[in-house]
């Protein structure tokens, strides 16, 4: 905790070097400088809307990105006919351009809410489901022997015999999808939706506001870092404990 | 029936047996690596499977444990089994007394409670697998194979890679839970005293493809 918050401190000093030997606050500003600013846009309540249709937005994405990927990963490592006939799509989406599936769906489904879900849903679907297929490859055969002849139920093999297993994978692709998920969704805000931190951002690069899109960008960035430490890690924490005990 | 009585199957006698074994043909692929094997066993009585490594014992095993079903043949397998592998074959996971509820969803937590003192590791419940000693794994393994009292017990080379010390502390414990729970059991050893000790038959691999010698 104390190296975490020493290199925190690290890169906020590099900052203000950077804006000191730069001295132009229209570009860099100092890092005193935008908490005022950002005391009033949190005070006029503009900057927790837009966090939160961001949050919303991401959460969405995220559980159906997750949801998709593991089955999918799962059934694709367990069947290696459906992974030959599945393999060459993820290939395909894998090196498909977020930018083009965000536009692509402006497109088909309108200017909407559905339109950017979807959108970063299937942006980060073969991401998940390429690390999880690996965990899936993974299984402890002689496990699934030992349950087999014991009859284990199914529904019992999968929870206490197959996710225990996929846990780190699952995990790692949690954590990096979290983060690819919220910079997609700034982007697809930015192109295509009226609220959210990616339109705010938007809107200031547009008036050329360097504070603003900082205070946005900033913003955000603490809440993914509390999400990261609150939730993400006690979690993984927990389910290795048994490695550690 | 009749296609089994041509094939020379033992019908009558089969009947009163928990485990009935006729492997026709077994092979991987182009090699072929059983052929044959016809055999049954009664309630509590030990049988064991010999030969050289490599011959298709463990093969066998994986057949009759209902692990491949990839051959020729028919083999009849009560619902209630049980198996100790070469490895203890743990869930790490889990506690030690949930390796035994989870594997037997019908047992609550005092029969495991049970079942783990029966193999002298009943103050180890709520630990974890790996913060126990290889002996002490091994004896969880067995305490999941008899915990629900099992109509067959299949053992897999289960003292193979044991210190001679633990070896024989295990082949004890095994010979007495045996003798206790009286299951029909198949166990593969390349050990002659080892299957001399502990069953009542002892059954031979040979030849390529293997069968009954």
């Amino acid at each position: 905790m104390n190296v975490r918050l020493a290199s925190l401190i690290g890169l906020l000093l590099l900052w203000i070097a950077a804006a000191w030997i730069g001295n132009d606050p229209e570009v860099l500003p100092m890092p005193g400088a935008l908490l005022s600013p950002f005391w009033a846009e949190l005070a006029s309540g503009t900057l927790p809307y837009h966090l939160a249709m961001t949050l919303i937005r991401v959460l969405w994405a995220f559980a159906l990105a997750m949801a998709a990927g593991v089955t999918l990963g799962l059934v694709m490592g367990l069947f290696p006919r459906v992974d030959a006939w599945l393999d060459p799509w993820l290939v395909v989406f894998l090196n498909l351009p977020a930018l083009v599936l965000i536009v692509l769906c402006y497109l088909w489904v309108g200017l909407n809410e559905t339109a950017l879900i979807l959108a970063v849903t299937l942006n980060k679907i073969p991401n998940v489901t390429t690390i999880v297929r690996e965990g899936a490859r993974a299984l402890d055969p002689d496990l699934k022997a030992m349950a087999q002849v014991y009859r284990m139920p199914r529904a019992t093999y999968l929870r206490h015999v197959v996710m225990p297993q996929l846990a780190p994978f699952v995990a790692a692709a949690a954590r990096s999808g979290v983060a690819v998920i919220w910079k997609i969704v700034l982007v697809a805000e930015f192109l295509g939706r009226s609220s959210g931190i990616g339109f705010q951002i938007h809107l200031y690069f547009q008036l050329f506001d360097v504070v603003h899109v900082l205070i946005y960008s900033l913003s955000f960035i603490a809440v993914m870092l509390l999400v990261e430490w609150t939730m993400l890690q006690p979690w993984e924490r927990r389910v290795r404990r048994w490695r550690t005990a | 029936m009749d296609d089994a009585a041509t094939l020379g199957t033992p019908g009558a006698a089969l009947e009163n047996c928990v485990i009935s074994v006729d492997v026709i043909r077994k092979s991987f692929g182009d090699s072929h690596v059983l052929r044959d094997i016809r055999f049954a066993v009664e309630k509590g009585e030990t049988v064991a499977i010999r030969g050289p490594s490599g011959i298709g014992k463990t093969t066998l095993l994986r057949l009759i444990a209902g692990i491949d079903t990839a051959f020729e043949g028919e083999i009849r397998r009560p619902d209630a089994m049980a198996i100790v592998f070469q490895e203890p074959t743990l869930l790490p996971w889990r506690t030690v007394s949930q390796n035994i509820t989870l594997v037997h969803p019908e047992l609550d937590r005092d029969s495991a409670r049970a079942a783990l003192e029966k193999v002298g590791i009943g103050d180890k419940a709520d630990l974890f697998p790996g913060q126990l000693s290889l002996g002490q794994q091994r004896r969880l393994s067995l305490a999941r194979a008899f915990a629900a009292r099992p109509d067959l017990l299949i053992l897999d080379e289960p003292f193979v890679s044991l210190d001679p010390l633990l070896a024989e502390e295990m082949l004890t414990l095994t010979e007495a839970l045996i003798r206790e729970y009286r299951p029909a059991t198949i166990f593969v050893t390349h050990d002659a005293d080892e299957a001399a000790r502990l069953s009542d038959r002892i059954l031979t691999l040979g030849g390529a493809p293997a069968t009954l010698v």
